[in-house]
């Protein structure tokens, strides 16, 4: 047996090389380059410099606070009307596979794709503006109003994950024990009480993964507003991402994009250390 | 009475929600058969028109498709055959092997999950062009090798192999090698299938990394070429579908032909 001690470092070896290379270097390299800022095509070392920017950046705060926005607003809303569908879905007894891959496409296509199909439909002559007309209400400026902009971005998103996370509670619910919805007939409980007394409590842990694994996609958004919106109108659709990408590869300043990008790290680590403690278990 | 309503009104909300999943892939493909200008028409184009061909040689004479769509699929062949092989063998050390150091290797991986992917865009791209490795097949490919997620799908799924199993093999002389190759690997198929999925998923979509590690028209992959193509100032909105079809008819496909194993895929193990 000794002789065998180096077999799972053997195995290891390849993933534990490229995780070195690809991913522990840069996070070492980005805090040295949070440190530096660019003069004459040198970087040179500014100390705190780039951090007392960020500070007082105005856009900064402006990418953090949509993003905010989106994340308070998408993801509630999402994963609401994923519990109500996936609920209905257990409840039905035909079609119940076809309206799962109907349901489950979205997820499948790709960011870009998906954002230039809703792109052109959410344009101020598009096609969901034709329909809003039709019905005798006024066009929506989907992408040239801020706020708008913004429900462009959540519409878009939610269309393409409400699916994913249907499925997910789907496969939660059914596993809910068969008795405690028994009981609770017996008592007299309507549905619509059986869904908030019964369902959503059992399915507390899944709520509780699907929201971290939504609010991590959503600090990391950038296919979306970046095809969408380009991050406008006047900056209303900018996220992290975006900001760290226009930062570093229009305006070249690799420094102060590497403090963007350490602080939001940080940031994401706080906000799912709290969403755990929030949400108790686990 | 009042049964029978709660469930018609769950297929009401049911075929209504189908309706919107699936309309805005039945609209791109036929606006992908029109001219530019009918997205726009009114009343909206419904139906299918014979300009697909048409807006398909366009589309190749502006970003080559038939070059991008070549990219795309051997950047992600190499890397889905790669990255499964890779993060196999990383899930069956941490899940059926004790050594010095495993949990705290192991919790790095899964620390690193929550770094968004832009945070280390700056660094990696430096890195690549220090070593010279800027607009090529390598630089895109290499980066997400080691994917977390999926070394964390896999170590879940291989507890699942008897130890004894294991035990037996070796006891029979069987090398290390020979056991995860042969006794390993075909026990854990239909997970290699759904982690494979993940990955090939993972790739396709890809948009970010690409858009910065590739420099030149041949070499986009499909998501750049893509938005590149709808970054132009005047959209020829005919081209953009094809081009949109094109990158998404592929992944729907496999998908519908292997559902159970895709979702499995997407979903991860983390919910049974």
């Amino acid at each position: 047996m000794q002789s065998k001690m180096h077999v799972p470092y053997l195995f290891l070896t390849p993933a534990l090389v490229l995780f070195s290379v690809f991913m522990i270097y840069p996070v070492i390299y980005s805090l040295f380059l949070s440190f530096q800022s660019s003069v004459q095509g040198e970087m040179v070392f500014v100390g705190l410099q780039n951090y007392e920017k960020l500070l007082s950046d105005t856009i900064f705060l402006k990418a953090v606070t949509n993003t905010f926005i989106i994340l308070v607003i998408q993801v509630p809303m999402m994963l609401f009307i994923a519990i109500v569908l996936a609920n209905a879905l257990n409840s039905v007894k035909r079609f119940k596979a076809l309206f799962r891959v109907s349901f489950f496409m979205p997820a499948v296509t790709s960011l870009v794709a998906y954002s230039i199909i809703f792109s052109i439909m959410l344009m101020g002559d598009g096609l969901l503006n034709q329909i809003i007309v039709a019905t005798g209400l006024d066009a929506v400026p989907w992408l040239s109003h801020p706020w708008w902009a913004k429900m462009a971005l959540i519409l878009a998103m939610t269309w393409r994950w409400i699916g994913y996370n249907m499925i997910i509670y789907l496969a939660a619910i059914q596993n809910i024990d068969e008795a405690l919805y028994e009981a609770a007939s017996i008592d007299g409980a309507a549905k619509i009480k059986q869904f908030f007394y019964i369902t959503i409590p059992q399915l507390k842990p899944v709520i509780l993964f699907t929201a971290v694994l939504s609010t991590i996609g959503t600090l990391q958004l950038f296919d979306e507003p970046y095809t969408l919106t380009k991050g406008g109108p006047s900056d209303a659709t900018l996220t992290l991402g975006m900001y760290i990408y226009q930062t570093g590869f229009r305006y070249y300043d690799f420094g102060y994009a590497s403090t963007i990008a350490y602080v939001t790290v940080i940031a994401i680590g706080i906000l799912t250390y709290i969403q755990f403690k929030v949400t108790g278990d686990e | 009475m009042k049964q029978v309503s709660y469930k018609s009104l769950g297929y009401l909300l049911l075929i209504l929600g189908a309706i919107i999943s699936l309309f805005p892939f039945y609209w791109a493909i036929v606006s992908s058969t029109h001219v530019s200008g009918k997205v726009f028409a009114k009343p909206p184009t419904l139906f299918f028109g014979d300009q697909f061909f048409i807006n398909l040689v366009n589309l190749n004479e502006s970003i080559g498709i038939v070059r991008v769509l070549g990219n795309s699929l051997l950047i992600v062949t190499i890397y889905t055959i790669s990255a499964l092989a890779v993060c196999t063998m990383a899930g069956y050390a941490f899940s059926k092997f004790k050594f010095k150091g495993r949990d705290v290797l192991f919790a790095m991986f899964m620390v690193s999950m929550m770094i968004p992917f832009h945070a280390l865009v700056i660094p990696l791209f430096k890195l690549m062009a220090n070593l010279n490795w800027l607009n090529s097949y390598e630089a895109i490919i290499l980066p997400s090798i080691a994917y977390p997620f999926a070394i964390f799908l896999m170590r879940q799924n291989l507890f699942a192999v008897p130890d004894p199993m294991l035990e037996a093999g070796r006891i029979d002389g069987v090398s290390e090698w020979g056991l995860f190759i042969r006794i390993v690997l075909p026990s854990i198929k239909p997970a290699l299938a759904a982690v494979a999925i993940f990955l090939f998923m993972h790739q396709w979509n890809n948009f970010l990394w690409p858009l910065i590690a590739v420099q030149t028209k041949e070499m986009y992959t499909l998501p750049v070429a893509l938005s590149s193509l709808f970054g132009l100032s005047r959209i020829d909105y005919g081209q953009v579908m094809a081009g949109v079809v094109i990158a998404t008819t592929p992944i729907i496909i496999f998908f519908l032909a292997l559902q159970k194993h895709f979702i499995a895929g997407v979903l991860g193990s983390a919910v049974k």
